[in-house]
């Protein structure tokens, strides 16, 4: 008995049509449905009708505040830290050197992330960095629990997903392009600007939309270096389902975040049109 | 105090082995002093069929998972507790009563006991969360030698669904090398807060204290759930929050290190502060706050029923009991372990205060844990 072209198809397309179902479809169903409901009188969830979560946002402005000014002021700082790197790694240093180089890149990662942000609470509370500052007649500057430290720990935290696309992408560059121009007379911070930058772009563009994503959802680093002050939509939603119980409340911030998300995305993949990437560059994470 | 959390020097362990190889300690003594001991127990229970088989584990299963609060257990007691049953005691730490329920009501915790504290219990009983408890296989609960007052929330319409852990206070710790002196009154906290001690003080990451003791501040009660009065307590706190150090239930290394002088504190924390850094006091809000006491429950769907029941037995065994007492800095509601601790210990102001000095303070109410605006007005005080 043959099955027909179409039926062959759908076959095939089930086990991951089944994959999105359940770990895609179906939690964002119940996170739907949860927002448009009331917090039972115990905490937890209680069947509803209501825009009254929605109602609500504003009172977690300043959490979206918080992530929407943090979030993109951490993107710029590691890709302003992680391009010269990258530049240094796949251009500029001795290939010998290069895989050694990569490693170390990749070695925090080796360690939790929730240890390394506690070894930043010794480096900036009052016995570390502040204590050495103060040898230099900076007295009383505090360090941990600001916007700064948590500035600081997500730099530090995710500049290897930063690192990484930009690299692959100075790394295919085609040298014979560099040389070409030098050989009609660019100067090299011309060809810097008219050749590598751009061919880079879609590295740079896939290691922002990386951290970026990722730092819209962060709630570790604020709640460990920013002492329970400096606030992301991720703390309020992490308060909002084990602390507060609100459930319905806290879907209903959840929604807000990944309509946040969509017009993030949807504005780069224009960015990505723009800059003329080819489907296999923007594929590089 | 000693370190335990100490690595061991390589000469130090090869010493030991030496020692231990000699036949001039025991195994036992070995494996603890080199950590080996503690490495083992973390392997042997992530994998069971490495557990020893006795013929005793076989009713009550290898594995026992205890939910329960910071620095609150002599971990030597679940050592020997897997001696003698061959049960290992998984520990999961918490930071307040809340998160413990939302974990509870989320269904598939898997814990076997947990530790909530009395003003909890009514709203686990009354979520069908808990069961009462079968005291026939809990016989080192004597409820004759309990005070009372500590052991009373766990019994609801006559039936026993917790017994009584340990009971303590929610009071300052100060830093009087830091504070000039004392701080021993929540209008000095909180107002020093925005003056003398701008940027050294800490509050709770729970809004039962941080919320109760702003209410007592204004001289209302700290289970206060009247809008008005919560209203006084959320303008001064939106007030205090730029001036505060840290909103934080893990106040001890801040303060240990010197970065807080000021922050709320439970009875324990406050002792074992103060035992490694006298400087480092201890004292009551004199207008109020917060007296409570933890109790032992098991969830109705506690995947190691039996075991459960060895360990909260076990545990309230005076010896071990004592034991915990001694290492945690709480103090304990049963005279037969009072009678076995320290007489120092039993005349601590810090552990056992005056009558006089906890007159004022309030027993949380249960409407206190799950009051919907009490909660709200934390996560805006946290988000602001």
């Amino acid at each position: 008995m043959a099955i027909t072209r179409r039926q062959a198809r759908a076959l095939l397309l089930t086990p991951a049509g089944l994959w999105y179902a359940a770990l895609l479809l179906l939690p964002l169903a119940v996170v739907l449905i949860f927002s448009f409901g009331e917090r039972s009188p115990i905490g937890g969830y209680a069947p509803g009708f209501t825009l009254e979560q929605y109602a609500n946002l504003p009172s977690r402005f300043a959490a979206f505040r918080n992530t929407l000014t943090l979030a993109p002021l951490g993107t710029v700082a590691a890709l302003l830290i992680a391009y010269p790197l990258a530049y240094f790694l796949a251009l500029r240093v001795d290939p010998k050197w290069k895989t050694l180089l990569l490693v170390l890149v990749i070695v925090p990662f080796w360690t939790s992330i929730l240890i390394r942000s506690y070894a930043w609470i010794f480096l900036l509370g009052g016995k570390g960095i502040p204590a050495l500052l103060a040898q230099f007649g900076l007295e009383d500057i505090r360090l941990l629990n600001t916007p700064f430290a948590v500035l600081l720990g997500i730099v530090y935290g995710y500049l290897p997903l930063m690192v990484f696309p930009i690299y692959v992408a100075l790394e295919k560059l085609d040298k014979r392009l560099l040389e070409a121009a030098a050989d009609l007379g660019t100067p090299p911070w011309r060809s810097f600007l008219q050749i590598t930058l751009p061919l880079s772009m879609p590295g740079v563009l896939t290691g922002s939309m990386l951290v970026f994503i990722l730092l819209m959802g962060e709630f570790l680093i604020p709640s460990i270096l920013g002492g329970g002050k400096v606030f992301f939509i991720g703390n309020a939603m992490v308060d909002l389902f084990l602390q507060s119980r609100n459930w319905a409340f806290g879907s209903a911030v959840a929604v807000a975040l990944v309509v946040i998300m969509l017009i993030t995305v949807a504005i780069y993949s224009r960015l990505i049109k723009r800059f003329g990437a080819s489907r296999d560059d923007v594929g590089l994470m | 105090m000693t370190d335990d959390s100490k690595p061991i020097s390589r000469k130090a362990f090869i010493e030991e082995l030496r020692r231990y190889q000699k036949g001039s300690v025991t195994r036992r003594h070995f494996l603890g002093v080199t950590g080996l001991g503690t490495a083992m127990a973390v392997m042997g229970g992530s994998m069971p069929a490495l557990l020893p088989g006795r013929a005793r584990a076989a009713d009550l299963g290898n594995r026992v998972v205890l939910a329960t609060w910071p620095n609150y257990h002599d971990p030597a007691n679940f050592d020997d507790f897997a001696d003698k049953f061959g049960v290992y005691t998984q520990v999961n730490v918490f930071g307040s009563n809340e998160e413990m329920l939302a974990k509870i009501q989320a269904g598939g915790s898997g814990w076997d006991v947990f530790v909530p504290t009395n003003y909890a219990i009514q709203t686990y009983v009354d979520a069908d969360l808990i069961e009462p408890l079968d005291l026939s296989k809990i016989p080192n609960y004597d409820p004759a030698s309990f005070d009372p007052r500590f052991a009373v929330a766990g019994t609801i319409d006559g039936k026993v669904y917790a017994v009584p852990k340990n009971w303590g206070t929610t009071g300052i710790a100060f830093n009087s090398k830091k504070t000039g002196g004392v701080v021993d009154s929540w209008k000095t906290f909180f107002d020093g807060a925005r003056d003398q001690f701008d940027g050294r003080v800490m509050v709770h990451d729970y809004q039962l204290t941080t919320i109760g003791n702003a209410l007592v501040y204004f001289g209302h009660s700290f289970n206060s759930v009247d809008p008005s009065d919560l209203a006084d307590a959320e303008k001064l706190l939106l007030d205090v929050k730029p001036h505060l150090y840290a909103i934080s239930s893990d106040y001890q290394p801040a303060m240990r290190n010197g970065d807080a002088w000021l922050t709320m504190c439970w009875t324990g924390d406050g002792k074992q502060m103060h035992t490694d850094m006298p400087e480092i006091g201890f004292a009551l809000g004199k207008e109020g706050g917060e007296i409570w006491s933890d109790y032992y429950a098991i969830p109705k769907d506690a995947p190691h029923r039996e075991a459960a029941y060895a360990l909260i037995n076990f545990l309230l065994d005076p010896q071990v009991n004592a034991k915990e007492a001694l290492a945690h800095g709480y103090p304990v509601a049963d005279k037969r372990v009072n009678d076995l601790l320290p007489e120092e210990l039993l005349d601590d102001p810090i552990l056992y205060p005056a009558a006089e000095a906890l007159a004022p303070l309030e027993f949380g109410a249960a409407v206190t844990l799950t009051d919907p605006n009490r909660a709200e007005l934390m996560a805006r005080f946290k988000s602001a």
